[in-house]
């Protein structure tokens, strides 16, 4: 494969993932893959994707981003997608993608800690 | 309407990575002409929509890039064509939801949204041709 891939990190009980570069469609796929992987093998229950590099995410990338949040969700991890720029959030929006069933967060620091407020949480509470 | 030679780019499609070839060239474009944050992440994403489709649906065709001068407007226009197999319902493509293959479904509704200008000519077995503008906001 041509470009690297995306680097996944352990917090804690959390992975994050930074994607710091311009995404090709491959690197897409593999990221998806990698991370569910990342998952299982280190027993996360929280995912946090910062895209706060990124300038531009089509309805592709959209798309991968939101199906990759809702299949960790089936293995039992929470995703929060971090640092949407304004112009993006704008850009999807008018297009019609909602991100829906996506949590998100301004900054890394909060998605932080909204995987911490989760997870103090018992089961089946809804944070407000 | 004045498009000097100079101002237009052809990037051929061919391959995966050429959506990223053409997304970066249009960003440099809008950028390098004072376009807003929102208008560069608007010309951006519809060129990685219509870029896509080419490539999904084609395997190739090309971009053409130009930046247009109306008066003292400016606006980037990009051109797609391919000799595909066309889109059969274009009414039904441009209502959005409608999906071919993975990468539609809000590709040209969505893109249609993103744009000042748009035009779209198709039919089976006849290729595709969109043209896109987007002119800069003057504040």
């Amino acid at each position: 494969m041509p470009y690297g891939p995306i680097p996944i990190l352990k917090l804690g009980s959390t992975l994050l993932a930074t994607i710091q570069i311009e995404l090709h469609d491959t690197v897409v796929d593999s990221f998806q893959n990698d991370v569910l992987e990342e998952i299982e093998r280190t027993g996360s229950n929280g995912l946090i994707i910062d895209i706060s590099a990124l300038e531009t995410v089509d309805s592709y990338v959209a798309r991968m981003l939101a199906n990759t949040g809702k299949m960790a969700k089936l293995m039992g991890a929470e995703t929060v997608i971090v640092g949407m720029r304004p112009a993006v959030a704008a850009t999807l929006v008018r297009m019609g993608y909602f991100m829906e069933g996506i949590s998100t967060a301004l900054s890394l620091e909060e998605g932080l800690e909204l995987h911490a407020r989760r997870s103090k949480l018992p089961d089946g509470m809804v944070d407000s | 309407m004045y498009q000097s030679e100079r101002e237009r780019w052809e990037i051929r499609i061919d391959k995966e990575a050429d959506i990223v070839a053409v997304r970066q060239r249009v960003r440099d474009i809008a950028k390098e002409h004072r376009f807003d944050q929102f208008a560069v992440a608007a010309l951006t994403t519809a060129a990685s929509e219509l870029s896509r489709n080419v490539w999904v649906h084609a395997q190739k065709g090309i971009a053409l890039i130009s930046v247009l001068r109306n008066g003292h407007k400016i606006g980037v226009e990009l051109e797609f064509v391919d000799h595909g197999p066309g889109i059969a319902d274009l009414n039904r493509a441009l209502a959005g939801g409608f999906s071919t293959s993975h990468s539609l479904g809000l590709g040209l509704s969505g893109t249609k949204r993103l744009v000042d200008e748009f035009s779209i000519d198709t039919g089976p077995a006849r290729g595709t041709k969109i043209v896109i503008r987007k002119w800069k906001k003057e504040f």
